[in-house]
């Protein structure tokens, strides 16, 4: 339909960006921009252009954490029937995965979106129906949404919702790794817009760009990544600018605000990370998987659950390690057989590396 | 997760809540269009059954004009 595809134009931006003779290393936090980077061989361009580009927390799946995923095959395990999306039911937790549980009789079912489970609750009224809601800002609209149209009292929301410029702000502030510039999500800031970033560029001077996911939009917003440090400048650019607006989907935003509240929040391979995390708000407390089920989840709630033995997933979601670092990786650790959550999300790192250039 | 697909909207429901979605090749499937201001004929970008953002065809085909006027800018 909006077809990018302009030859000339590439090799342009591609002669700029060589031209300039940088040696630079930016982060994205995008499963869909780390497929446009790997899938086009545009990751081994740049660093031939001096510029190394790595994803940093950007697969939801990726960091939902063990607790979260023992939450969930806990309820299972009681009775509830727990929906969630495709990947995450893949994803090895410490004890078992929400799909191995399945053959203990366990009801877990992937859904396309939300609206589906409230299917499945309204078609199975005698038993109780928890939606697993994974997903950054672009995503959590779709809870809120569905919260906000009275769904059936046997439906329930486990929120594993979390917010990426508090994620970007944890990472700046660990310290661990040099970020000389951000490529934003072009889905997440379709929601945020550009302004929830422009507090990264005035406290840390980073400069950012929010960009889209065809080849060349990742071209340009490396470009204008580049034009920046050459000026010396730290601003949000928008690359993305046929789909996001300065002030993002209002609506949307709304919604998100009028159900969801941001606190502190756990993420795999992180800390707890400051207001990081969106939880319902208490007046929609029977719908709060975590509220509604407190008894049955109070034998969880002091345990703490090891990350798989030799997975790094941790160190790569903060930006440290490419899955090539990784001991396991297409050895012990497949999509046919993953150990860590990015081999088996489409959207984390090991999954994309694996699948384009396993030879 | 964050993935999201562009298509067409050809039908709205009476309710006014969801739409028929068109994504080409005869794809059809309904999409919540309630967190968009949006009308039949219009191309949306659906995320997990709901459109999130109108797309505007005349930004999209000047966006490969907006990218020479930037590079130019910078001058060789």
């Amino acid at each position: 339909m909006f077809s990018l595809d302009d030859k000339k134009l590439a090799d342009d931006i591609i002669l700029k960006i060589k031209k300039s003779k940088v040696k630079l290393k930016f982060m994205h936090v995008c499963g869909t921009h780390q497929d446009t980077l790997v899938k086009n061989g545009l990751d081994v361009l740049f660093k031939k252009c001096g510029i190394e580009i790595g994803q940093g927390p950007g697969c939801p799946v990726c960091v939902t954490t063990p607790k979260e995923i023992e939450a969930m095959l806990l309820l299972a395990k009681k009775g509830k029937i727990v929906t969630t999306f495709g990947d995450m039911i893949n994803v090895p937790s410490e004890t078992d995965s929400l799909h191995n549980i399945r053959t203990e009789g366990c009801d877990v079912r992937t859904v396309y979106g939300i609206e589906d489970a409230i299917e499945i609750a309204e078609k199975n009224k005698d038993k109780e129906v928890i939606f697993m809601a994974v997903g950054f800002e672009t995503t959590a609209p779709t809870t809120a949404s569905v919260l906000l149209k009275n769904p059936p009292s046997n439906f329930s929301v486990f929120s594993c919702h979390r917010t990426i410029p508090e994620a970007l702000k944890a990472i700046i502030e660990m310290g661990e790794i040099k970020i000389d510039g951000l490529i934003e999500p072009g889905h997440v800031s379709t929601i945020i817009g550009t302004k929830p970033y422009e507090f990264l560029s005035k406290e840390y001077h980073v400069p950012q760009v929010v960009a889209g996911f065809e080849p060349i939009d990742i071209l340009m917003g490396v470009w204008m990544l580049v034009e920046q440090i050459k000026n010396k400048e730290a601003l949000v650019k928008n690359e993305y600018s046929r789909v996001v607006h300065k002030e993002g989907n209002i609506k949307a935003q709304k919604v998100i605000n009028e159900v969801f509240k941001q606190e502190d929040k756990k993420w795999r391979g992180f800390p707890v990370i400051p207001h990081s995390g969106l939880t319902l708000r208490s007046k929609f407390n029977e719908y709060d998987a975590s509220k509604k089920y407190e008894d049955i989840l109070e034998e969880i709630m002091y345990k703490e659950f090891l990350e798989p033995p030799g997975c790094r997933c941790g160190e790569l979601l903060r930006g440290l390690v490419s899955p090539h670092d990784c001991p396991l990786f297409g050895q012990s650790c497949t999509p046919e057989t993953p150990v860590g959550p990015c081999m088996v999300s489409i959207e984390g790192s090991c999954n994309i590396e694996y699948k384009y250039l396993q030879k | 997760m964050c993935l999201a697909i562009p298509g067409k909207i050809i039908e709205i429901d009476k309710n006014n809540e969801h739409a028929t979605i068109e994504y080409g090749e005869g794809t059809k499937r309904k999409a919540n269009i309630t967190l968009v201001e949006a009308k039949t004929g219009d191309y949306v970008l659906v995320h997990a059954g709901f459109a999130i953002e109108i797309l505007n065809e005349k930004e999209a085909q000047e966006t490969l004009k907006l990218f020479r006027e930037i590079l130019s800018m910078e001058g060789n």
